[in-house]
């Protein structure tokens, strides 16, 4: 039928970030062993008790099965062909800003993240990690002023031991699942962040993670602390080169909430998704949780995925703390042949727990995309609520969407509510939009985004305007 | 009227076209004049709609035969949104509900869009609010209706009047009213009747798709045309139409399968 060629022209417009940062980079040898754990261990000047921490999470991984239940089928991944540890030279001590290597900070401005003092944000301070390094962070001395710590996590291994003793892998257990378990053994950079008690950190934080290398597998680790009645906004942006190969990305993000406290964590995930027939991009294997231990303590997460060949991932939150609050709020687009699997878990632990969950997938081109949920409400948990909503949208006759929303309560006292819906971008949609004179890319668009809106309205400011140009282009194709 | 000094707007040549290989226009003529109005009548299944939106460029229909001429431009080489910009407007016989999509802000892209190709200034928010209030008033919409999705939940009627709206708002050189008329109450038709009677200059020119008197009781038509298997089989003056109203249409089909009988 000719009218659904017309959809079908939908294709990605080339990646805008595809480009190989020509640099001298270090890497260990190829393969997975606990010499190489240790090699990462020492290369990061990492104490004892993380050196063990490793190796226990190793030996568990040893144990562990890859999960297959997920609506996704890729290759075998071959953990003995991947690199676990690559840095830039020269990068070892990072006094300030002058040391880090020109072509980075070269890089960074590219990617429309500036770090230099003239250029950088004036209202986020950024954390920068290129492959397995943090390579700069801005604003520390600022942020330092209120209490408020934003720095690398290799960083904070050395600084502040013991609030990593006392909360790495306490959120997300190291034998949680098979890729958490690897990024234990493994993990090479990510952000840390604490905020003391009862402060509103001054600005928004931000991570963003650069893959550079082909053939290195990414493990970044993240921990966010906010001490009782503090808050923060924390962004996290992804993108990598084109390449053929597919680049594995596991990573964990760990959140705490104490009285009162809240953590609001958004992500715009734009890893390379791979080419139309489906060549290389990144396979996005990612645990996120955030556990609201403290009383009236809220975490949101907010994403925005619209790159990686394949994503797997389910920020969740444990909401222990009586009323506290869990969030989730994501769109997920798939085009070409991408492949999602996302939702959340909120387990309702304490009294007069509340979570919402509102998630929009859409699946354009001959991509699939799932949204997996789970709401438990524990026995203690009286008075819990949920209100879930998962909508989808199908753009093509292709394309194909899936819901999976589990409910488990042993509460009898809560309430939990569901609303799903599908619906198609229809052809005589498109035509009516185009005969008022808006051309083809931009009346998907503005579907796109009508559809989205709800969660764009829950994305920091600067950020909402960024998501709704991001879909658009990755929906942009030649009309013929 | 003398066409020599008047601008040809329209003109469609021998126009076939086909949905899924079976075919619905079968060589169709028809040629419109600048300051006139059409009138198309005809039973249900002639292919009056297809028609319509072969004009503006519905992508289910495959054009097998034919030309469209648009001024000096030759519709079938362009985009939906092209023939738009140009002056094109098709007000449907059945306006699809666009969930999510603000009905203001797509009446301020798509006149926007128009006006560029007219190389007016873009109106920003606020002037475009002032616009379109003033257009309100020609088809006496409540303001409530720019804060909802594109037709979502609109009644009948209410979509009806959302197209007038568009016209008005889009000015175009040729408008083609799809059934605008049917499921209207009288009020509502001289409400949308008057619109168009007041949108219609010397420089433009309307096409009417309806199965009623009553519509050209209100807009007078330079010319009725009836349709019939995808073909136009006659065309007349106004009194066409009273005459279709009084014996239907056996008798003009009648006609023109002798005539074809007789060839
Ligand atoms: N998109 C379509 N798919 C299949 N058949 C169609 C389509 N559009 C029109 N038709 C068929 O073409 C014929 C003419 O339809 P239409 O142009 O809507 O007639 P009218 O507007 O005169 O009532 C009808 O038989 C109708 O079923
Ligand atoms: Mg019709």
């Amino acid at each position: 039928m000719t009218g659904q060629n017309t959809v079908d022209k939908l294709v990605s417009k080339p990646y805008k970030y595809g480009f190989v940062t020509d640099i001298e980079t270090e890497k260990i040898d190829k393969g997975i062993n606990e010499d190489v754990i240790k090699l990462i261990s020492r290369k990061k000047d990492e104490p004892e008790f993380l050196l063990e921490f490793r190796l226990r999470a190793y030996k568990q991984w040893l144990k562990m099965k890859e999960p297959n239940w997920a609506d996704l089928k890729y290759p075998k991944i071959n953990y003995q062909d991947i690199i676990y540890y690559a840095a830039p030279k020269k990068s070892e001590k990072k006094a300030s800003l002058d040391d880090v290597d020109p072509k980075l900070l070269e890089t960074f401005d590219k990617l429309g993240i500036p770090l230099s003092e003239q250029k950088r944000l004036s209202n986020v301070a950024v954390d920068a990690v290129f492959d397995s390094v943090s390579i700069a962070t801005t604003y520390k001395e600022k942020l330092a002023e209120h209490g408020v710590v934003f720095c690398s996590i290799s960083e904070a291994v050395v600084d502040y031991p013991e609030l990593i003793k006392r909360y790495l892998g306490s959120v997300v257990p190291i034998s949680d699942n098979y890729f958490a378990a690897l990024n234990s053994a493994v993990f090479s950079d990510g952000s840390f962040v604490y905020i003391p008690k009862g402060i509103n950190c001054p600005m928004e934080l931000s991570s963003y993670f650069r893959i550079n290398s082909g053939d290195t597998g990414q493990f970044e680790r993240t921990l966010i602390i906010a001490e009782e009645r503090s808050s923060v906004s924390y962004l996290e942006g992804c993108t990598a080169p084109m390449f053929d190969t597919n680049t594995l990305h596991a990573a964990v993000v760990e959140l705490i909430a104490l009285d009162d406290a809240s953590i609001k964590y958004s992500t715009v995930q734009n890893w390379y998704a791979g080419n139309e027939e489906g060549v290389g991009g990144i396979y996005n294997f990612v645990t996120k949780r955030g556990h609201c231990r403290g009383k009236r303590s809220k975490i949101s997460w907010s994403q925005v995925e619209t790159g990686s060949a394949i994503t797997w991932k389910y920020p969740s939150c444990i909401l222990q703390g009586e009323k506290s609050v869990g969030e989730f709020y994501s769109v997920a687009l798939t085009n070409n042949l991408q492949k999602a699997d996302t939702g959340t878990k909120m387990i309702h632990i304490g009294a007069q727990t509340r979570s919402t969950i509102v998630s929009k997938g859409i699946s354009a081109g001959k991509s699939s995309n799932s949204y997996r949920g789970l709401v438990q409400i524990g026995p203690q948990a009286t008075g819990a609520r949920n209100y879930s909503q998962c909508d989808s949208m199908l753009i093509g006759d292709q394309a194909s969407a899936n819901t999976y929303p589990y409910i488990r309560s042993q509460q009898p006292q809560s309430n939990v509510e569901h609303e799903a819906s599908t619906c198609r971008i229809s052809e005589d949609q498109l035509f009516y939009l185009q005969s008022r004179g808006i051309n083809f890319e931009e009346a998907i668009s503005m579907m796109v985004s009508g559809f989205c809106q709800d969660v764009f309205n829950q994305l920091p400011m600067e950020f909402a305007a960024e998501a709704d140009k991001l879909l658009a282009l990755k929906l942009e194709g030649s009309v013929g | 009227m003398l066409k020599s000094e008047t601008k040809l707007i329209l003109e469609v040549c021998d126009l076939h076209a086909n949905v899924e290989d079976q075919p619905i226009l079968n060589g169709v003529n028809l040629q419109v004049y600048a300051g006139e109005i059409h009138a198309i009548m005809g039973r249900n299944g002639s292919g009056k709609s297809t028609l319509s939106k072969v004009i503006a460029g519905h992508p289910a229909y495959k054009i097998t035969g034919g030309t469209i001429k648009f001024e000096d431009n030759n519709l079938l080489d362009l985009d939906p949104e092209e023939r738009a910009r140009l002056g094109v407007f098709l007000g449907f016989q059945y306006p699809i509900e666009i969930p999510g999509v603000s009905n203001l802000e797509f009446l301020r892209v798509s006149t926007n869009a128009r006006r560029e190709y007219e190389k007016k200034e873009e109106l920003d928010t606020f002037e475009f609010e002032d616009f379109v209030q003033e257009k309100l008033k020609i088809v006496k919409m409540d303001p409530a209706f720019l804060n909802r999705s594109v037709n979502e939940g609109f009644s009948g009627g209410e979509k009806k009047r959302n197209e007038i709206l568009q016209m008005a708002l889009l000015e175009p050189k040729l408008a083609i009213l799809d059934e605008t008329d049917s499921g209207l109450d009288i009020d509502a038709l001289r409400v949308v009747a008057a619109g168009v009677n007041k949108l219609a200059t010397p420089n433009t020119a309307t096409i009417l798709i309806t199965h009623y008197q009553r519509l050209l009781n209100e807009i007078t038509p330079n010319y009725v045309h009836v349709m019939a298997n995808g073909k136009i089989l006659k065309t007349a003056g106004k009194e066409l139409a009273l005459q279709l109203e009084k014996s239907g249409y056996d008798w003009i089909e009648q006609i023109s399968s002798n005539k074809e009988e007789n060839q």
